[in-house]
C-alpha cells in the first residue's frame, strides 16, 4: 500500500550523537497508562505504593546487573533516588489524606520533574528524564503490568518519540534500529550519553513535529537534520553518503590493528596522545605504537593539593606497565597563568601564552618540578619511558633542566632509591626552537603543532573570524618549519614526531608525510582513520 | 556533642551531577554520623544522605560546599567526603 507521495519536509534538531541513517520512521508506542484506580483505605494504598517502589527497585537492580558500566551508572542514580525517602514523602502524605497511590505518586514526581525542567543548566534540566523514567516504572508496577519486554521494532527503522527514558533506551535492541529522533530531550541527557557510547545516531530537541507516519525518512545527525518523505534526489545523495561512511568506518576498524604503511611501503609509527590514562581503552593502546604524548596535567588540575611524588610515581609506573614495553613519552607539567594550580602562586600576566608557562614555570618553581622529576626517574627503571619538556626556546633552558634531572638522580641514589635517567626530548612549539633546532641537542623532538601554529601565525586558536582563519597549520610558514625540524632530526639520527591536532586530521596527512615525518601521535579516537589514511595516501605525494 | 565542619570547592566541570551525587550520598550513608550540607553561607542545610536533597542544591563547578557532621565518627566521615570531592569523585578530568 503506497501512500500518496508527500512533499519532502525538513526539520532541524540538535545532533546529540553523530551518524547518518535512512529508514522507515516509526513512533514508539506510549506506555500503557495505569487504569483508573479504585482508591482503598490509606493503609492499603500506602502498602500498594511501597510494594510498587520495592518492585521497581528489584527491576532496576536486575537491569543494572545486565547493563554495561555506563548504563549501570545511570540506573544506579535512579535506584539511589528510589531509595531516598525524600523522593516519595509527598506521595505518602497525600495517601494519608485519602489519595490513591497512583495519583499521589504521579503528582509528586510530576512536581519534581517540573522543577528540573525549569532549570537553566542543561545538565540539571536533563535529570527530568530520569525522574520521568522512575515515575513510569513505579506506575507500571502499580498497575501490575509486567516489565516491558524488549521493544519490538522493524529492522532498520528510525525511531521517533517525544522523549525516551534511559531504561526504555536500554530495553531497545539498537542493533535493529538505525537511529532515533526525540522531540524533547537534550544533548546533556543520559539517553544522549548512552547513544554516543553505542554509536546510535540521535537528534534531540527537534523543531516541529512530523505528523503522521512517513514511509521513509533521512536522519542526518552530523548536520542536525531530519528529512521526512525525502525526494529521489535527497535519497540518492544520502544513500551515497551512508555507504561511504559505512565503508570508511569498516576500513578504519580494519586498519586499526594493522601497522600503518604508506602505498610506497614506508612504515609510519602512529602513537596516541593521552590526557587521562583512565579514559583510554586497552584496545586502543594495544593497536597503537605507544603513547607519543602523555599529558600530566590530569594529576595537577582540579584538585586541592599538589600530587605527591609517590602518587605521581604510581600513576606513571601504571601507564608504562599497561603499555607492556611500548614507548611512553611523558610530558612534564605544562601549565601557565591561565590554569590555576592548588597552592602555587602564579602572578597574573597580561598574556599568559607568552609568559611563565611550561618549562619556564617548572624551572621557576622547584617545589612543583622536583617531585615530578623524582617520580619520573623512579618510574623509568626498566621501563620504556621517555620524558618530554614543553616550551623549550633556548639551549640554556635545556641545560638547566638536565641539571635538575641529574641532581634529583644523585639525590635518589644517595637515598638508595632505584632511579634511571630517561631520554630527554623536547616539544618543538616555540618558533625559536623550530628555527634554531640545531642548537637544541635533545634525545628526540616532538612538534607541538597547535602552539607552533599559533606562535608562528600570531593568531590564537580560540579567536573567531579573521583571526581564526589565520590559525592555519597548512600555511607554508608552519609546514616549512616542520620540514626543517624533520630534516635536522634525520641528519642527527634523532627521532622526530608530531603530536598536535593536525596529526589527527586525515585531510592534512599528505602535507605532513610530505615533510618527511615518519612518526605521528594522534587522538585515540582518530587512530583507525589516520592509519587508514596512511595506507591510502596518494603515492604521487611525499 | 559538638559538630565538626569543613568546606570544599566543587571542581568537577559539570558540578555535583548525578554520578558524583550518588557517590557522595552512598559514602555519607556508610557513616553513622548525622551529616548536613549547604551550598552557600545563608543556604538551607540538607541531609547529605538524601540524593533528592543533595541534587536540589544544584551545585555547579566552583560552588563552595559546607559540610557539618555530628555523632559517631563525625571527623573521619567529613574527611572522607572532603577527599571524595577533592578527588573530583574519582572521575576523569575533562579538558587539559
Amino acid at each position: 500500500m503506497k501512500p500518496r507521495s508527500a512533499a519532502e519536509q525538513s526539520y532541524r534538531g540538535d545532533a546529540a550523537s553523530p551518524g547518518l541513517a535512512m529508514g522507515a520512521l516509526v513512533r514508539l508506542a506510549a506506555r500503557a497508562q495505569a487504569a483508573t484506580e479504585t482508591v482503598e483505605s490509606p493503609g492499603a494504598e500506602k502498602a500498594r505504593l511501597e510494594a510498587a517502589i520495592g518492585r521497581a527497585k528489584d527491576e532496576l537492580t536486575a537491569l543494572i546487573a545486565a547493563s554495561d558500566a555506563m548504563g549501570g551508572d545511570i540506573l544506579e542514580f535512579q535506584l539511589e533516588l528510589l531509595d531516598d525517602v525524600a523522593l516519595a514523602a509527598a506521595a505518602f502524605a497525600a495517601i494519608a489524606r485519602g489519595g490513591g497511590a497512583g495519583a499521589a505518586w504521579r503528582a509528586t514526581l510530576d512536581e519534581q520533574i517540573a522543577v528540573y525542567e525549569g532549570e537553566d543548566d542543561d545538565y540539571f534540566r536533563a535529570r527530568a528524564g530520569d525522574l520521568a523514567d522512575l515515575r513510569d516504572r513505579v506506575i507500571a508496577a502499580l498497575s501490575g503490568a509486567g516489565e516491558a519486554a524488549r521493544e519490538d521494532l522493524p529492522q532498520g527503522a528510525i525511531l521517533l518519540s517525544h522523549d525516551l527514558t534511559p531504561s526504555r533506551f536500554l530495553a531497545i535492541d539498537w542493533q535493529r534500529l538505525a537511529g532515533a529522533v526525540l522531540i524533547a530531550g537534550s544533548r546533556a541527557s543520559h539517553v544522549a550519553m548512552l547513544a554516543r557510547a553505542r554509536g546510535v545516531p540521535l537528534l534531540t530537541g527537534l523543531r516541529g513535529e512530523p505528523v503522521g507516519l512517513a514511509e521513509e525518512a533521512v536522519l542526518d545527525a552530523q548536520e542536525g537534520l531530519l528529512v521526512v518523505s525525502p525526494n529521489a534526489a535527497t535519497r540518492a545523495r544520502y544513500a551515497q553518503r551512508i555507504a561511504a561512511a559505512q565503508d570508511q568506518h569498516r576500513r578504519a576498524l580494519a586498519a586499526l590493528d594493522q601497522p600503518a604503511v604508506t602505498p610506497a611501503g614506508q612504515r609510519i609509527e602512529v602513537m596516541v596522545n593521552v590526557d587521562d590514562p583512565g579514559a583510554v581503552a586497552d584496545e586502543i593502546l594495544a593497536a597503537s605504537d605507544g603513547i607519543g604524548l602523555l599529558r600530566t596535567e590530569f594529576l595537577f588540575i582540579g584538585r586541592h593539593h599538589l600530587p605527591t611524588e609517590e602518587e605521581q610515581y604510581a600513576a606513571y609506573a601504571r601507564i608504562l606497565d599497561r603499555l607492556g614495553g611500548k614507548p611512553v613519552v611523558i610530558r612534564t607539567l605544562d601549565v601557565g597563568g591561565d590554569k590555576p594550580l592548588p597552592g602555587v602562586n602564579i602572578e597574573a600576566e597580561s598574556n599568559p601564552f607568552l609568559g611563565l608557562r611550561g618549562i619556564r614555570l617548572c624551572l621557576e618553581k622547584p617545589e612543583l618540578f622536583r617531585p615530578q622529576v623524582r617520580a619520573l626517574l623512579r618510574a623509568g627503571v626498566n621501563r620504556a619511558l621517555r620524558v618530554m619538556l614543553p616550551m623549550i626556546a633556548t639551549a640554556d633552558e635545556l641545560a638547566e633542566t638536565r641539571r635538575v634531572f641529574d641532581d634529583c638522580l644523585a639525590e635518589l641514589r644517595a637515598e638508595g632509591v632505584p632511579a634511571e635517567l630517561p631520554p630527554l626530548g623536547i616539544m618543538v612549539e616555540t618558533p625559536a626552537a623550530a628555527i634554531a633546532i640545531d642548537l637544541l641537542d635533545a634525545a628526540f623532538y616532538s612538534i607541538g603543532s597547535n602552539d607552533l601554529t599559533q606562535y608562528v601565525m600570531a593568531a590564537a586558536r580560540d579567536s573567531g573570524g579573521r583571526v581564526a582563519a589565520l590559525n592555519d597549520p597548512r600555511h607554508p610558514a608552519v609546514l616549512r618549519l616542520i620540514k626543517h625540524v624533520v630534516a635536522h632530526g634525520q641528519s642527527k639520527a634523532r627521532p622526530v614526531s608530531l603530536c598536535g591536532d593536525m596529526a589527527s586530521d586525515p585531510a592534512l596527512l599528505k602535507a605532513l608525510l610530505a615533510t618527511g615525518l615518519k612518526r605521528l601521535s594522534v587522538a585515540p579516537a582518530a587512530l583507525g582513520r589516520i592509519k587508514l589514511a596512511i595506507a591510502e595516501a596518494d603515492p604521487d605525494h611525499g | 556533642m559538638t559538630a565538626v565542619t569543613a568546606t570544599v570547592t566543587i571542581t568537577h566541570p559539570v558540578g555535583l551531577h548525578a554520578r558524583p551525587a550518588v557517590k557522595l550520598t552512598k559514602l555519607a550513608k556508610s557513616f553513622a554520623a548525622e551529616i548536613r550540607l549547604r551550598g552557600s553561607p545563608d543556604g538551607e542545610w540538607v541531609d547529605a544522605k538524601s540524593i533528592v536533597k543533595v541534587m536540589a542544591l544544584k551545585l555547579r563547578t566552583g560552588s563552595v560546599l559546607e559540610m557539618e557532621a555530628k555523632g559517631e565518627a563525625a571527623a573521619p566521615a567529613l574527611a572522607a567526603l572532603q577527599s571524595l570531592v577533592e578527588r573530583n569523585f574519582d572521575e576523569a578530568a575533562v579538558g587539559s
